[in-house]
């Protein structure tokens, strides 16, 4: 996938809350105040991050005939609808198209990897079995070998199974990977106490079911980063794609690079086409940010 | 309709001798299930992933080298050439531009990316008010789908109407073809990525200052140290091990770039531009093996780029060890 992971060498957790901003001015108050400098830097550095984003709104919403315009125009216009409109009639870049296999695809490699993964970690936390060291070696090997550079021999393998061109062919590949099981292993050995899986053996549950009944619970928060960052990551997989799919069958990046190609005049089109590419994954982060900053946070985390 | 089913639980008594044998059988078999379950099942559990990693990682990667060896314009077929395509490789020009291309959109990439990410997860350190608003506001660029990021910088990068020129235009500059020359194209993409993953390394970078102990700060503060001499003197040397991943991450990550010069050339040739004056190397790779289907040269690139990776790793891994700042 996009990019290898890692471990980040320091596991720094965030110390308890600071404390709030205590009335008087004490050394440690005024060390650790922000200054009006320090929220101007960070306010602007937001207008940046946020500005693409809002000009993809602008843009869509125009007409092409004012983009070009100087001034620039700041403000929506009135078209949405209609590029909206334009857009999916685009045969080229089947959008529509782009945008269900990418949502089918993401979905599926996000549930198979937390599933997988969550199972293998849960082995690697938690099991006693021979060899267990070693293999979790083997695991964060992985990790390190961008695998990406693989990609002829993989795609003659597509071409081998009748896959190529097919939705399987980005799905299949990265049903589960190192980073998640290694995740889900460092999260399960601190998250699940051994007692409780003593006590449902002593019940008489089988492995699986201790899995499913007792471990994927107490999982969960881990879990839905991962799955998160997953869904996000496949999401955004390009060059894959485009090497494997073709313009008839293409997610919704390759979708956005046909348009990018065929159609680079109409930039309305065009953007109507990333307007709608990222709102899935905006409306991931608005929901679930606080969960994504913790998992970045606290963990090897890289999309 | 009087008539029960179930099976009588009290047998009668032949059968009620026999009982404790059957139960001995059968709890013989459980606990031989049992067993097999608690020896087997850990395998079983790992074993998705090793199978997934061998067949769609692993032997890829190998068969890239294999691949490499032969002179295939179509899928399997072709003659066994030995070293030639890599011979051919090192005399390429294009292939030592693509290396150029990659290595200058590193450094002009990475570098600003840094220490940005530096000062913004210092700022992020303070006390503030509404800190998740800060953080989620730096790192929204990283949710945004990556081939539209693209596009979007390119039409605020276009030469005619684009907004950068306008902005230019402002303070009096002439407008930049951004596309046209190596620097400027450089800085183009640059800017995408940094756009896109600073936050990100903000975040990593504001972890690890919260582990570091407060009290080394007010010290410092006592003793007169400004912010500035805190932040060189104290923080950059904490969380080294973290600079150092962070740099690791982005070697592997900017020698692989491919999405954003792709999209800012929009034509889709995989040249990048009309004289490669942005063509990355795994652009150079995927030209070679899927547009023109040389994949034994493709191959080749490939195996190149995968060593190139491992030497900065391992020139960053020893670098690390000496600096013996892991644990």
């Amino acid at each position: 996938m996009s990019a290898i992971t890692g471990v980040r060498p320091t596991a720094a957790r965030a110390p308890s809350e600071r404390p709030r901003r205590r009335s008087g001015g004490g050394a440690a108050t005024r060390l650790w105040r922000a200054s009006p400098l320090t929220y101007i830097t960070l306010v602007l550095t937001i207008a940046l991050s946020a500005f693409p984003i809002y000009w993809m709104f602008v843009v869509a919403t125009r007409t092409n005939a004012v983009v070009g315009d100087v001034p620039p125009p700041l403000l929506p216009g009135g078209n949405l609808g209609e590029n909206v409109g334009r857009l999916l009639a685009a045969r080229d870049a089947n959008f529509a198209k782009g945008l269900l296999n990418s949502a089918i695809a993401a979905s599926a490699v996000a549930l198979s990897t937390v599933f997988f993964a969550s199972l293998a970690g849960f082995a690697f936390a938690k099991l006693r079995f021979r060899g267990r060291n070693a293999l979790l070696l083997v695991v964060l090997a992985t990790m390190m070998v961008p695998v990406q550079m693989g990609i002829i021999p993989l795609y003659m393998i597509m071409v081998r199974l009748g896959w190529a061109g097919e939705l399987q062919a980005v799905i299949v590949p990265f049903l589960v990977t190192g980073f998640g099981v290694f995740m889900m292993r460092q999260y399960a050995s601190q998250a699940v106490p051994d007692e409780l899986i003593e006590a449902a053996r002593v019940d008489g549950c089988s492995t699986f079911r201790i899995y499913w009944n007792v471990v994927l619970p107490a999982l969960r928060p881990a879990a839905a980063v991962l799955g998160l960052f997953t869904f996000m990551q496949t999401w955004n997989e390009f060059m894959w794609p485009l090497a494997v799919l073709n313009p008839d069958n293409p997610t919704v990046q390759y979708s956005l690079s046909q348009l990018a190609s065929a159609y680079f005049n109409d930039y309305t089109l065009m953007f109507a086409g990333t307007l709608l590419s990222t709102i899935p994954l905006l409306i991931v982060f608005f929901v679930f940010g606080r969960q994504i900053i913790g998992g970045i946070m606290e963990g090897a985390l890289k999309a | 309709m009087g008539v029960d089913l179930r099976p009588t639980r009290q047998r009668p008594r032949p059968a009620a001798t026999t009982r404790p044998a059957g139960a001995t059988e059968r709890a013989r078999w459980r606990s031989r299930i049992d067993r097999l379950d608690v020896k087997a099942s850990p395998y079983l559990y790992i074993a998705p992933f090793y199978l997934v990693f061998a067949v769609f990682g692993l032997f890829p990667l190998g068969y890239t080298l294999w691949v490499s060896l032969h002179d295939w314009e179509l899928i399997g077929k072709g003659p066994f050439i030995g070293l030639a395509n890599y011979a051919q490789l090192l005399g390429d020009p294009y292939f030592w531009n693509s290396i150029l291309n990659t290595i200058g959109i590193f450094v002009v990439a990475t570098v600003p990316q840094l220490v940005l990410a530096l000062m913004l997860a210092n700022a992020l350190n303070r006390w503030l008010r509404l800190p998740t608003f800060f953080r989620m506001g730096v790192l929204l660029p990283m949710v945004t789908s990556v081939a539209a990021v693209a596009i979007v910088f390119g039409q605020l990068y276009a030469r005619d109407f684009g907004m950068i020129n306008w902005l230019l235009g402002l303070v009096g500059a002439e407008n930049v073809d951004w596309r046209g020359s190596k620097w400027a194209s450089w800085i183009a993409i640059s800017t995408m990525v940094d756009w896109r993953w600073t936050g990100y390394n903000t975040l990593i970078y504001l972890a690890a200052m919260q582990a570091i102990p407060r009290d080394l700060y007010e010290a410092a503060a006592i003793d007169g140290a400004s912010r500035r001499r805190q932040l060189w003197q104290i923080t950059v040397p904490m969380i080294r091990p973290t600079i150092i991943f962070t740099v690791i991450i982005s070697t592997i990550g900017g020698l692989q770039l491919f999405t954003e010069p792709v999209l800012f050339e929009r034509s889709g040739h995989m040249a990048g531009g009309t004289l490669r004056q942005f063509q990355t190397v795994t652009m150079f790779m995927f030209e070679n093996a899927f547009r023109d289907h040389d994949y034994g040269y493709g191959a080749a690139i490939a195996w190149m780029i995968f060593c190139l990776i491992l030497i900065a790793s391992l020139v960053n891994f020893l670098i690390i060890r000496r600096l013996g700042g892991t644990k």
